[in-house]
């Protein structure tokens, strides 16, 4: 059997040449975020008795431990709504960037006998990783309907805006997420860093909390995390009228969600080529 | 179909080396540390440099130009350190050269490694869907082969186990097979062929020439002379780096072979000496003698020993040029062990009429001194060599050579009967 030259396609390896053939590449390697995707999710809960009820289990505890410490405890304004759907409306977000940090930043070095040993955009693997939080997010989205219908509430037409801010969200993890792992491969220093941050965000994140109660002239301090431009927009779509959007706060941080995923993207694909030599 | 279908030209890699560290990546606070000081001492060049001259740049491949034609199989040799695998990587695209420039026409497949990707918790059919699309598969492409996979494997009442499970022949034969149903225009496999029981190693190469015969191209590395010779038609070889040679593969490993065996220094001066048992082996000298017209072959060596000690045995190796191993025989199987001595002793083996038992060609001699099931103390790698004229053995008058008619030499006895 011979193939006809013209059907062949033609690749040039030199240095720093990999620019042009990359974006081609991701698209012609898509069905790989689906199977790395794929394979960390049948893993996760492969020996495990309850399977997948561990991703419902673990945010729902970590609500109601919220509800009754913020909202029961110390009596924090609830914004009008539930305690518990004020929670978890901030919940979300927060699990989805927290599992997102987590799992990206460790993607890499965990799946360092793909990146030695065969070619492909290595940004599919970061990416997948966040594919997996993000379904668990989708797991834990139930427990929200049914919160909403346990309280009885009714959510306004805001709640279609909601997609604009997963796709925050996800901007957001993404570009935090493509920092950490890169500079886990040169420096295994963030594989401690990464669950301080974690640990450390949910408190001056506003999730147990409305972010209402930070004083007026600190606010704008405050939106530099930018989970709180998150978390804020999630409350907003979610919880309709009672929640009033802090516009000032919120375009910062989406400035910063912005800046963080196109200088993750650069990072990334800058010391991407090295990967293979100092992993 | 002769058209050229990877051009690599100049090709370069350059590596640095730390010298002062051990750990395989850096840390953070050792960055820290260097750029605060470097920010609060500007001043303080002369140590700064003494920290840079730790830096070594290394150069794993040099100046690299070859070009290889659609339907060859190219074996790529070299002694380790060569530069082989780097080679191989920058070609499949896991590092990026340094220097020149590669030009591959067609879908390019690499191999780098069995069972790349493979989770041990999956079973075996979800790792064939796996490992397939990360070898570049689609997922329409795998379910097309799955079922000549899996037959190809012998796996099949095994399929939903988890790999983890698996015996390690089981889990080689199953990631062969997926990599083997790949079908790209060009290949590029990795020693892998070193695993696996030897029924299946036949496969695993009957495979890989069936691709070459379909006209695919093949980039091939093994330390194994022989699957080289068996199935590559061109070679490449590196040294240090660079490109020493690259032409037919017969000549290449003649050259190889000639070349790594240290018989181009006086055989008088080779030595090899353990420090550790305090033994060694030294002056091999290999001798053809007459005798009634027939070749006896004399091949002999001087064991050392610094201390009083017994219980080892020389082993002799003779191996066709090409690296073909053709007889071993070591103390395990002749049981002549030396008795406890400190100095010298001389161990020789004859083998009467070797002219009679090989064909005509050049044939390369290695020692080793083992302690049986133990350990090997001592080896000297084609120590020597003899060449044996081609003979005229079989009625049709033609000299026999191995290169023509193999190594042996049988005299099967032929009747034709009419039924």
């Amino acid at each position: 059997m011979s193939y006809p030259t013209a059907q062949k396609q033609e690749l040039i390896i030199e240095a720093g040449r990999t620019e042009r053939q990359y974006w081609r590449d991701l698209w012609r390697y898509r069905e790989l975020f689906y199977f790395l995707a794929w394979r960390d999710i049948l893993v996760r809960y492969k020996q495990t008795v309850i399977g997948v009820a561990w991703a419902l289990i673990r945010p729902f505890l970590t609500m109601v431990v919220f509800s009754v410490v913020f909202g029961k405890l110390a009596k924090l304004p609830s914004e009008g709504v539930p305690y518990p759907i004020l929670v978890f409306s901030a919940m979300l977000p927060w699990q989805f960037f927290a599992n997102s940090l987590a799992e990206c930043s460790t993607s890499l070095i965990s799946n360092s006998n793909l990146i030695s040993k065969v070619y492909f955009p290595r940004l599919i693997v970061p990416t997948s990783a966040i594919v997996v939080a993000f379904v668990d997010f989708m797991f834990s989205g139930i427990i929200l309907l049914g919160l909403i219908a346990w309280y009885n509430f009714v959510p306004s037409w805001r709640v279609v805006t909601l997609p604009l801010f997963i796709g925050i969200a996800f901007a957001a993890s993404m570009g935090v997420g493509l920092w950490l792992a890169s500079l886990n491969v040169k420096y295994r220093d963030f594989r401690y860093i990464v669950p301080f941050i974690v640990q450390f965000g949910l408190y001056i994140s506003p999730v147990g909390f409305s972010s209402s109660i930070v004083p007026e002239e600190w606010r704008l301090v405050y939106s530099l995390n930018p989970m709180v431009g998150v978390i804020d927009g999630f409350r907003w779509a979610i919880l309709g009228s009672e929640s009033r959007l802090y516009w000032p706060g919120f375009i910062l941080s989406l400035g910063l969600v912005g800046l963080l995923f196109f200088s993750g993207i650069w990072y990334f694909r800058r010391t991407e080529r090295t990967f293979a030599d100092v992993i | 179909m002769f058209d050229t279908v990877i051009r690599v030209e100049n090709l370069g890699k350059k590596y640095v080396i730390a010298h002062q560290r051990n750990e395989r990546y850096a840390t953070l606070r050792d960055s820290l540390i260097k750029t605060t000081r470097n920010i609060l001492k500007p001043h303080q060049r002369p140590k700064s440099r003494i920290s840079s001259s730790t830096h070594e740049e290394f150069w794993a491949l040099k100046d690299v130009s070859f070009e290889v034609r659609q339907g060859d199989r190219v074996g790529i040799i070299g002694r380790n350190g060569a530069g082989k695998s780097t080679l191989l990587k920058i070609l499949s695209r896991i590092t990026e050269p340094t220097k020149g420039r590669i030009q591959i026409k067609g879908r390019i497949a690499s191999l780098l490694e069995v069972g790349t990707g493979f989770h041990p918790e999956l079973t075996g059919r979800e790792n064939i869907f796996l490992n397939g699309a990360i070898l570049g598969m689609s997922k329409v492409e795998i379910k097309r082969k799955f079922d000549e996979i899996v037959a190809f494997a012998e796996i099949e009442k095994f399929l939903d186990t988890p790999v983890k499970r698996y015996s390690s022949g089981m889990y080689v034969r199953l990631a062969f097979s997926v990599a083997a149903h790949l079908e790209p225009e060009i290949l590029i496999v990795d020693e892998v062929l070193a695993v696996g029981d030897a029924q299946f190693q036949k496969k695993c190469l009957g495979k890989m020439e069936s691709v070459g015969r379909e006209g695919r191209t093949i980039l091939f590395v093994s330390h194994n002379m022989s699957v080289v010779e068996q199935l590559c038609s061109k070679a490449v070889l590196l040294q240090q780096g660079e490109l020493r040679a690259n032409g037919s593969a017969l000549d290449i490993l003649k050259l190889y072979m000639s070349e790594s065996s240290s018989f181009k220094k006086s055989m008088q001066e080779l030595r090899s000496f353990s420090e550790m048992h305090q033994m060694g082996l030294a002056c091999p000298v290999i001798q053809l003698k007459e005798n009634a017209g027939q070749l006896d072959l004399e091949a002999s060596i001087i064991v050392e020993s610094m201390h009083p000690q017994g219980g080892v045995g020389v082993a002799i190796t003779i191996s066709t040029q090409y690296g073909s191993r053709i007889a071993s025989i070591g103390p395990r199987l002749h049981r002549k062990m030396l008795p406890p001595f400190k100095g010298k002793q001389a161990y020789s083996f004859h083998f009467p009429a070797i002219d009679q038992v090989l064909a005509g060609g050049d044939y390369l001699v290695s020692f080793a001194l083992l302690r049986p099931k133990v350990d090997r103390i001592a080896f000297l790698e084609y120590a020597g060599e003899f060449h044996l004229p081609a003979k005229i053995i079989y009625p049709n008058g033609v000299p026999c050579s191995y290169e023509d008619f193999g190594t042996v030499v049988l005299r099967p006895q032929i009747q034709i009967e009419a039924i």
